[in-house]
């Protein structure tokens, strides 16, 4: 099969329909969740001083105006599941929840940078094609789709298991459990397993190992329709399994939901019977919207569809690029952090940090400590006290305040010790660097001392 | 490349894990089960937390009685007597300030018993005014020990001055007399309280923010950083503020006890850690047992060693110091530098490598992980 007739290829319109619904309806419930445990506030409107991405310092929280962006973010959602306008309410969807996510750096989570490239995606994908309320303004049904749409969503999915399987391919996660070993001995509470298996080192390294295989042959066992219905089985035991380990939050249930994708369409098409059958007030709408005019086109036809394929294939490639920039830089992957965000690298480290910045008077040579708790969160100085480029942004951020406040030829240091995955504690940051003299770039952070050991792998 | 490495990695790994296989006993020691919290909290609660308060109540009541004595007669050698047993009490103080749980925490004991530098305005003026409410926030700094410390020392020029203001005017006698009896109904209050509160406290062992360990360990390390590191040494040499601050000593008016009072909570830390029963006979579960039993072996020897020898580092560091830090400040600073580094060298062991080990987070701010 050549490129072009796979290109060609259609395929029921259902699988798009009942993904969509499901995305926009965890997506309007995600956002309501946050909104109902407080942490608009607490994440957003209270920390006086904000952790941005490199090149993205303009994107901050709008006071009580971000309210508002979370209201434009959960209503697009629950457009997008009804699919009202379908292809303006993804693409506000992906603007806003970007733009959330861009804020703060400090809420960084793997499952919300696979949101925003998810409903990017979904911009260039007819999800609206069936069963949208779209459908019913129109008057127009589509019972096919160009295969490669559903396939990008395939494609997207196991991107994030393979990547997060292969990273899994390292000494620290294989031959020494880490850090399970130190993560389910504290699961002591949990009922029936907690005070035996979850203390046993075997099971240890078994769910180590078993984690890597899952990872890597999910995607394998979802696509091949002999092994399907056992490999969905799979993802619905792992990731409930993790939800009752780790506060994880709602990325089992997105997960569970997009791996639906992998199965044929008369599997969607039984479900979206099922749905009319429980919702029949759906379909007394068509009364209102004039059924007589309902028309049902075989079709869906993309506008462009050259340019879209050519721009969801420069979208994948990035996909394909972005999780190996680190091998770009020198150094432990795991200790530096260059390269690590935004590439599937999940639970695959215990870290934690102590960083106090000292501030000093270049020509007095005067000095004190700066007490974090003044300026950040505490879960924004948990976040900072490890991770080189936050604690960078900090120390300008200190030095621009010393300096303002009236203090003369401003220097910042930090005492840093970070820990990871049960190695002792060691200097994270060259002490003495001074910080207010450095910039933030994409090069190598030559400051960051070098990990006392090392962790061979991926 | 990485292919073969971990082709052999997994066959070597299968080999191992058959090698060792079930009927080797030790597979069954130690590491099989849980490490026993609610035992520890049994011990914290019964060996450690209630003899020390019964002790420091007990200390407060001789205190008490001897600011009965010295109120009826403001002479020499009740002032003398008054401030031994001042002295003996805030020691003993110094085993129970960590423990801010429960009905502590509730009332804000801690901050009633030992907030310095005081306010010496506010102070003045409850004493001239003889009217107050020791239970407004505003009022923290005018009580407990540093206000008796004042009311003792620092009213006067010298012991004269002093027996003379108490002589000649009841306000004052009034105030001590006001101040040391809120000392002694807040510690029956909290006293009598673990009563009940024991059973709770041993009995929330689970791994939540809310649970007696995770707090007690959090309240542990908070004072270790805070009240005894930051209060007693930092703040004064001037490590958070570029000059030193002498008037935030411990003890400010009786001076050559700072020393003293620093030691003894450094005891008392040592002793917490290690689970030293408070009558030093005999030992139990403790944070140091419990690292151990995660058997955390990091470089040359395990963490719960080295933690312990970096506290006894940071005590020999502190014996070397004047007993009145105020001397030791204005004599040579760097001293009191260098046992602030000794101690803060505790501070990152216990708030990076102990809490990773235990798996215990110190903010618990609630949001999502990945």
């Amino acid at each position: 099969m050549n490129i072009l007739t796979y290109f060609n290829k259609k395929s029921s319109s259902a699988p798009l329909a009942v993904f969509r619904i499901g995305f926009g309806f965890l997506m309007c419930y995600s956002i309501i969740r946050f909104w109902v445990k407080g942490w608009i506030e607490t994440l957003y409107i209270q920390p006086n001083f904000h952790f941005s991405y490199y090149g993205f310092g303009w994107v901050k929280p709008l006071d009580n105006y971000t309210y508002i962006l979370f209201v434009v973010c959960g209503l697009s959602a629950f457009l997008v599941a009804i699919g009202l306008k379908y292809r303006l309410s993804i693409f506000i969807f992906f603007l806003s929840f970007t733009y959330i996510e861009l804020m703060d750096k400090t809420t960084y989570l793997n499952h919300y940078y696979f949101i925003s490239i998810l409903s990017f995606l979904m911009v260039f994908i007819p999800a609206n094609a069936t069963f949208s309320l779209d459908n019913l303004i129109k008057g127009k049904d589509y019972k096919k789709v160009p295969t490669w749409t559903i396939d990008s969503l395939k494609l997207i999915l196991s991107i994030v298991y393979v990547f997060s399987g292969l990273a899994k391919l390292n000494s620290d996660w294989l031959l020494k459990a880490m850090p399970l070993k130190i993560w389910l001995p504290s699961k002591f509470d949990l009922p029936l397993i907690g005070e035996n298996l979850m203390q046993l080192e075997w099971v240890h390294y078994a769910m180590s190992w078993g984690g890597m295989f899952y990872d890597l042959l999910i995607p394998f066992l979802l696509l091949y329709k002999r092994t399907r219905v056992f490999g969905f089985i799979l993802v619905v035991f792992f990731h409930i399994f993790t939800r009752v380990l780790f506060p994880i939050g709602m990325f089992p249930y997105i997960m569970i939901m997009g791996s639906l994708i992998f199965f044929e369409s008369e599997f969607h098409i039984k479900v979206l019977n099922f749905v009319k059958r429980i919702i029949p007030a759906f379909f007394s709408l068509k009364n209102i919207f004039n059924v007589d005019k309902f028309e049902i086109i075989e079709i869906f036809k993309i506008k462009k569809e050259k340019l879209v394929i050519c721009i969801v294939s420069i979208f994948f490639i990035i996909q394909f690029l972005i999780p190996m920039r680190n091998l770009l830089y020198p150094g432990e992957l795991f200790w530096n952090e260059q390269g690590y965000r935004f590439s599937w690298r999940v639970m695959l480290m215990e870290k934690k940090g102590y960083s106090v910045f000292k501030i000093v008077d270049q020509k007095k040579g005067t000095f004190f400590y700066v007490n974090n708790e003044d300026f950040l969160t505490s879960f924004q100085e948990k976040q900072m006290s490890f991770q080189p480029d936050f604690i960078l942004e900090y120390a300008q951020y200190l030095g621009d305040i010393y300096s303002s406040k009236g203090h003369d030829n401003v220097q910042v240091f930090v005492d840093s010790y970070v820990a990871l995955n049960g190695r002792l504690s060691q200097r994270y940051i060259d002490e003495k660097i001074d910080l207010y003299k450095e910039k933030e770039s994409f090069k190598h952070k030559k400051w960051i001392l070098p990990l006392n050991d090392e962790i061979k792998g991926l | 490349m990485y292919k073969k490495i971990f082709l052999l990695l997994f066959a070597s790994f299968v080999l191992v894990q058959c090698s060792s296989s079930d009927d080797d006993a030790n597979l069954l020691d130690e590491k099989t089960v849980a490490y026993d919290r609610a035992k520890m909290l049994v011990h914290w609660a019964d060996m450690i937390i209630i003899p020390a308060h019964s002790a420091f109540q007990a200390s407060l009541s001789i205190l008490d009685n001897s600011t009965k004595s010295f109120v009826a007669a403001p002479n020499q050698s009740n002032l003398d007597d008054l401030r031994s047993k001042w002295l003996v009490s805030y020691k003993s103080w110094q085993h129970i300030e960590m423990f801010d749980i429960g009905k502590a925490e509730e009332i804000y004991f801690k901050s009633k018993m030992n907030i310095y530098p005081i306010d010496k305005t506010w102070l003045d003026k409850n004493i001239d005014n003889g009217s107050y409410d020791l239970e407004n926030a505003n009022n923290y700094s005018s009580q407990g020990f540093p206000a008796v410390d004042y009311m003792l020392n620092g009213i006067g020029a010298d012991d004269t001055a002093i027996l003379n203001r108490f002589t000649n005017d009841v306000k004052y006698s009034n105030y001590l007399t006001s101040i040391v009896n809120k000392m002694v109904s807040n510690t029956e209050t909290v006293v009598n309280d673990w009563n009940n509160y024991r059973t709770t406290f041993i009995g929330s062992t689970k791994n939540t923010a809310s649970s007696s360990v995770n707090k007690l360990i959090n309240d542990f390390i908070y004072y270790y950083e805070k009240g005894l590191r930051a209060n007693k040494v930092g703040i004064p040499a001037g490590v958070f503020s570029g000059a030193p601050l002498m008037g935030n000593v411990e003890a400010f008016y009786k001076k050559d006890v700072s020393k003293d009072l620093l030691l003894e909570a450094m005891n008392a830390s040592i002793k917490f850690y290690s689970g030293t029963s408070f009558d030093g006979l005999s030992s139990g579960p403790s944070l140091k047992s419990y690292l151990a039993h995660l058997n955390t072996q990091k470089g040359a020897e395990s963490l719960s060693i080295t933690i312990l020898s970096k506290l006894e580092s940071a005590k020999t560091s502190i014996n070397s110091l004047s007993n009145s830090f105020i001397d030791q400040i204005e004599s040579e600073n760097n001293k009191m530098l260098v046992t602030y580094d000794a101690i803060q060298a505790v501070v990152v062991l216990l708030k990076v490598d102990m809490l990773q080990a235990f798996n215990i987070n110190v903010d618990y701010t609630d949001a999502d992980g990945d």
